[in-house]
Formats: structure tokens, C-alpha cells, sequence
């Protein structure tokens, strides 16, 4: 990776790092009660993410890291802790306030891509504007856009089941980018795909984390998928087992370039 | 999300599976269907009798003359004397809740016109006669008091008469001869058809009850009283009093039969009307009883919907979409199914109605207040039974329902 390049990125952090981080999480407790027993996910999280960072959250299953990401994305609410999202607590919402934050805030990509079925790309592009009261014809453009910064500029009229793996996942990260949150979340985005669509993959949220200054959490269990990232955390039995900066983050674009082009027709099967 | 947009999504989800929401829809149409067909053919028989009783006449209270008995045998009925003219103006003095009245008297006449002779029914009647049977001169006019004062040879015919009198002919200002006595025609009465008990009304001459009186029949008393209520309300109490001011004029004893029948055909006119009605309502409950079951299905299905698209509801959570927003989705989905089935169901009941009206000439009439109703309640049966599907799917925690496979 070239020096440069690490460089510039650096540079253009700092500056939007304000007074408040974008994600502060203060001793974040989860516990599931499953009647005879108690399940301890989470025993004590803090972190604190800054705008623009690029962190992967790696960890075994069990480890807590997808209930930590449940709490980031405002999908469930913790037992005991805190959570503040660009300075506001968002432990103790409700849940009409916390919806409202997943639309306006969070995009979510998942390993299923979690795209509805027999309906458009645009279409499921434009889902989440639905639910934040967009006109239609903004809608229309907004979506188009967020489909050409995946790269699927013509294919908004295709079904999930007309395209490929890779293409169901960029037009998933599209209906992530479309509201232009502060946060994407990604749980394990590369899972269901093969080793060079995943780094495709990876370059979209590079580019994204580079030109937009877009925060993005992933989890993955892949180290190679990690390595992508520019900061690692280690989830271990509801705990953070060690936080640190990936010392060399690989480039999406220059694997490619060294990675067998085997695969390049499966786009268009 | 604005309601275009939510009715965009549900018909856009109801078209993903045509055959399973056509067969729900099915059991909304056929509910709303038979509702309807049973309301049309309902209210056409209720038409008919309502037609029925206003040919009647205007809240008539018949009153006869009664059988009288003399030693054992009993004459029939208006063979009794008592009824007099005095009686007749008694009843439009002492009773405020009769209107018009006119005394009456009939025979049986042969009525002459140049070498065709006809059998039929003289009435002998007052000028508001007319009136409270509703029942207009086509040609020519009425009598007035004046001719019934003088027992004027006049007469009015009626068109069976006409038919077999004077065939094309016309009738008005022709003189006809009635036991060789000459009276002149200065009116024809409109077609009133048959009577509620089948006779012809058609086939009458209507003369001043004086003329009857004195020229053919040789009586000075009356044979009927036809009175008028003042409203369909009043006709029980006219009845009544009626009944009780001729007992006192004709010093009856109180265990002394009526020398006098009173009869109101309104009556049984509005009992038959009734018992249509009671009838029509019985069958169109019965008919809503499948739009009840149609509702189940569409819960049924809305359940199973629910449940298939358990990620869908998840990645909509996950995208922004609050409780409220899940919920209007489904409900307005059940709502867009059974209002769609509504409204096909009206349109297959007007259809139905009218196959019945071409197939068994039975006449059928579909009420506004009908249609709206079923597209109201087919409205009702879908947010109903669409409500706990709803709910469910509202209910859904975000994890759960991402993760569900």
C-alpha cells in the first residue's frame, strides 16, 4: 500500500474529529433472561468511535460482538450502560424515537443481503426514504444516485434473483448509503461470497470511508476481510479483548489487481 | 409514509401472489354478492307492494254495509238498511282523522251502446270518489256535487268498457242506455289494472250514488262509506271510532253484532310488506354470514402472510419503519383486499340481480343505501379480521424477525 495514500487519510480525519465522538458507548451491559438461566452478551463495553473511522469488529460466535452491533444500530436497548450517538443518549429512547435514528442515521448491510424479493433495485434502493417521508420523485433520484456509487448504473429494474451475489450486496449497501447516514453497519457483508467479490466489496466501503468520510462497522470473522479496516475490535465473552489500528491496511483496489480474474464472468450469469 | 404510498405497497404485495389473493377476495365477493342479490330481490317484492297498496287509494278505511240475520238465515254481506247518507256525513262531522269520504252504492248493470251490450259494475259514488282511490279520468272530467244533487244521468267508464263498447271509438259525450235509461258518457277513467285480489278495475261505470239510488236501484240507503285516513297512522284510530260512531247511531246493544264491516286493504297490504321485509332481512343475514366467513379467510391469510415475510417486516424495522408503520401495511393491506372484494362483490350482486330479473321476471332493485353499506362492511371485515395480523407483525422484535428463516 502506497504511503501516501495513508497519509492523506490520516489528514483527512483529523479535522472532523469534534468535541463529541460519533459513537461513545460507556459500560454497556446486556443480559438475556431466558427464565431458569441469565445470559451475559455483554459484561462492560466502552468504545468510542470517531466520525470517519473504518473499525472492524471481529470476534467468535458468542463473543458478544452482533449484540454490541444490536445496540449500535438501535435495534435493541441495553440492560445497564450507555450509548451516545453523536452526543445524544440513545439507551433510553423509545422505540417509535429509535426507528427514527435507524432511518436517518444507520445503514445496515448484512451477510443475506436482506433484500426484498420480486421488487426492484430501485425499489428496495428507495425503502428507506419510504419510511422518512421523501417525495416521490426525490426518492427516484436519490436512489439512482446511491445505485451509481455502487456502480449499478442500469440495473435498477432488476430483481434480486436477476443478479448476482456481488450486485445484491451493492444494491444492499446503496439502500445503506441512500438516507446518507452517519453510521453504516455492516454484519459480515462479504460472508455469503466468494474471495473476489468480497474484496469488491470491500473497495465500495474503502471508497465510501475515504471520499465520504462515511463511519463504517464491520463484523467479520475473516482476518484477511479485516485487514481492510484501519482500526480492529476484539470482542471476547461480552468484553473488549483488545482495540488497535491495523498497522498496514490492505488497498481493495491493489488486491484485485494481484488476484486471478477467474471469476469475472459470474457478474453477468 | 403518506397513504398513496401505503396503498401502493399493499396492492403491490397483493399482486405478488394474484391466485391467493383472488381466492381470498372470493369469499369477500361472494358474501357482498349475495347481500346485495338478497336486498334487490328483497326490495323488488317490497316495490311491488308498496305500487300495490298506493293503487289502493289514499289510506282507505272501507266501511260495508253488515249481514244482518233474521231468524237464522243470514244474508250476506250489504244487505243490511242501516247504512244511510246521515251516517255517511255523521262520520265527516265527528271524526277529525278521516279526510274525504264518499258514500257508495253498486249494482249489476247491462249497459247498452247501439248493438253492443257489456255486463259490469255501476258504482255510485261522491265527486271525491276519484280522488281517494287516486285514480284520474283520462278523457274528458268528473262529475261534480251539483249532478249529484240533481241524480244526473252521467256516467264515467272505465277502459274495459270502453274496449267492448265502443272498441276504437271514443267514448266521451256518446250516450249509453242502462235500464233503457240514456246517460251520457263525459269521461273514461284512466287503466288502473287489477285489484290486490285479482279483479278487473277496469271494468266499472262511476256514477253520482243519487243516480244509482234513485234511477237503478230504487234504495235510499248506502251500501258503502269509503273513507279516507288522514295519514297511514291514523287509519287504526279511524277504524276504531268509525266502528264506534255507527254502534251509537244504530243503538246496538253491546251484545249486538256489527250491523256494519269495516275494512282497511291498507292493512293487509302493510302486513304482507312487513313479512317481506322480515323475510329480506332473514336471507341477507344469512348472506353476510359468508361475508363474516370471508373475513376469516382474509385473517387467515393475512397470518400466513405475516409469517412468510417475517424478514421483510425485519429489513423494513431495520431501514426505519416504527410499529405504526408495520402495522398501517397490513392493515391497509387487508383493508385494499376486502374493499377490492367489496366492491366486486356489489358489482357481481347487481349482476346476479339482474340475471334473476331476465330469468324469473322477477323485479329486482339494488338500493344506494345497499351498496354503500356492503362496501362499508366489507371495509369493516377487513380492518377487523386484518387487525390482529397486523398487530402481530408490529409486535415483531427486529433481531428476531432478521434473523428468521
Amino acid at each position: 500500500m502506497p504511503e501516501e495514500l495513508l497519509e492523506s487519510q490520516r489528514e483527512t480525519e483529523i479535522p472532523t474529529r469534534g468535541p463529541t465522538p460519533l459513537i461513545q458507548v460507556e459500560n454497556l451491559h446486556k443480559t438475556y433472561d431466558l427464565g431458569e438461566v441469565q445470559v451475559h452478551a455483554l459484561r462492560g463495553v466502552s468504545l468510542t468511535v470517531e466520525a470517519g473511522e473504518f473499525v472492524a469488529i471481529m470476534g467468535a460466535s458468542g463473543s458478544g460482538k452482533s449484540t454490541f452491533m444490536n445496540m449500535i444500530g438501535c435495534l435493541d436497548r441495553p440492560t445497564r450502560g450507555h450509548y451516545f450517538l453523536e452526543g445524544q443518549d440513545v439507551s433510553t429512547l423509545s422505540k417509535r424515537d429509535l426507528a427514527r435514528i435507524r432511518n436517518r442515521k444507520i445503514g445496515f448491510v448484512f451477510q443475506g443481503f436482506n433484500l426484498l424479493s420480486r421488487t426492484s433495485a430501485m425499489e428496495n434502493v428507495e425503502l428507506p426514504l419510504i419510511y422518512s417521508g421523501v417525495h416521490h420523485e426525490e426518492r427516484i433520484e436519490r436512489a439512482r444516485e446511491a445505485l451509481r456509487t455502487v456502480g449499478l448504473e442500469g440495473r435498477e429494474e432488476h430483481h434480486p434473483s436477476q443478479l448476482s451475489g456481488g450486485q445484491q450486496q451493492r444494491v444492499a449497501i446503496a439502500r445503506a448509503l441512500v438516507n446518507r447516514p452517519s453510521i453504516i453497519l455492516a454484519d459480515e457483508p462479504t460472508g455469503n461470497l466468494d474471495s473476489r467479490t468480497s474484496v469488491e466489496i470491500m473497495g465500495i466501503f474503502q471508497g465510501l470511508s475515504r471520499e465520504r468520510n462515511l463511519t463504517i462497522l464491520l463484523v467479520t470473522h475473516e482476518p484477511d476481510i479485516a485487514r481492510f479496516a484501519h482500526r480492529v475490535v476484539l470482542f471476547r465473552d461480552g468484553k473488549v479483548r483488545r482495540d488497535a489500528p491495523v498497522e498496514d491496511p490492505a488497498d481493495a483496489v491493489e488486491t484485485l489487481r494481484t488476484m486471478p480474474a477467474v471469476e469475472d464472468d459470474e457478474e453477468e450469469a | 409514509m403518506d397513504l398513496l404510498a401505503t396503498v401502493r405497497v399493499a396492492l403491490r404485495a397483493l399482486a405478488r401472489n394474484k391466485m391467493r389473493t383472488t381466492l381470498t377476495m372470493l369469499g369477500i365477493i361472494i358474501g357482498v354478492g349475495a347481500v346485495i342479490c338478497t336486498v334487490a330481490i328483497g326490495e323488488g317484492a317490497s316495490n311491488q307492494v308498496q305500487e300495490q297498496i298506493r293503487n289502493l287509494g289514499d289510506n282507505i278505511v272501507f266501511v260495508s254495509a253488515g249481514s244482518v240475520s233474521s231468524n237464522g238465515v243470514r244474508m250476506g254481506s250489504a244487505a243490511t238498511k242501516t247504512l244511510t247518507l246521515a251516517d255517511a256525513k255523521a262520520i265527516q262531522q265527528q271524526i277529525p282523522v278521516v279526510g274525504k269520504l264518499s258514500p257508495g252504492v253498486g249494482a249489476q248493470v247491462q249497459v247498452v251502446y247501439g248493438n253492443q251490450n257489456w255486463s259490469t259494475r255501476v258504482r255510485g259514488v261522491s265527486p271525491d270518489y276519484l280522488e281517494i282511490r287516486r285514480w284520474p279520468v283520462l278523457n274528458g272530467s268528473g262529475f261534480s256535487q251539483r249532478e249529484v244533487d240533481s241524480a244526473a244521468n252521467v256516467c264515467l267508464i272505465g277502459l274495459t268498457v270502453v274496449e267492448n263498447l265502443f272498441g276504437s271509438e271514443d267514448p266521451v259525450g256518446k250516450t249509453v242506455r242502462i235500464q233503457n235509461l240514456p246517460f251520457r258518457i263525459i269521461g273514461v277513467l284512466s287503466s288502473k289494472g287489477q285489484s290486490p285480489f285479482g279483479q278487473d278495475e277496469d271494468d266499472t261505470v262511476i256514477m253520482p250514488f243519487t243516480t244509482v239510488q234513485k234511477k237503478i236501484s230504487g234504495i235510499d240507503w248506502l251500501q258503502f262509506i269509503m273513507c279516507s285516513a288522514t295519514s297511514p297512522e291514523a287509519i287504526a284510530p279511524a277504524r276504531q271510532q268509525i266502528g264506534a260512531l255507527l254502534r251509537q247511531r244504530h243503538r246496538l246493544r253491546p251484545d249486538e253484532d256489527d250491523d256494519f264491516i269495516i275494512r282497511s286493504p291498507m292493512d293487509l297490504a302493510n302486513a304482507q310488506a312487513q313479512a317481506g321485509r322480515i323475510m329480506t332481512l332473514l336471507l341477507a343475514s344469512i348472506a353476510s354470514v359468508s361475508l363474516l366467513v370471508g373475513g376469516i379467510g382474509i385473517m387467515n391469510i393475512m397470518l400466513v402472510s405475516v409469517t412468510e415475510r417475517t424478514r421483510e417486516i425485519g429489513v423494513r424495522m431495520a431501514v426505519g419503519a416504527t410499529e405504526q408503520d408495520v402495522q398501517m401495511q397490513f392493515l391497509s393491506e387487508a383493508l385494499v383486499l376486502s374493499l377490492i372484494g367489496g366492491t366486486a362483490g356489489v358489482l357481481v350482486g347487481i349482476g346476479a340481480s339482474l340475471a334473476v330479473t331476465s330469468a324469473l321476471q322477477w323485479p329486482t332493485r339494488v338500493p344506494p343505501q345497499a351498496i354503500a353499506i356492503a362496501v362499508l362492511f366489507s371495509a369493516g371485515v377487513g380492518i377487523f379480521f386484518g387487525y390482529y395480523p397486523a398487530r402481530k407483525a408490529a409486535r415483531l422484535d427486529p433481531i428476531e424477525a432478521l434473523r428468521y428463516e
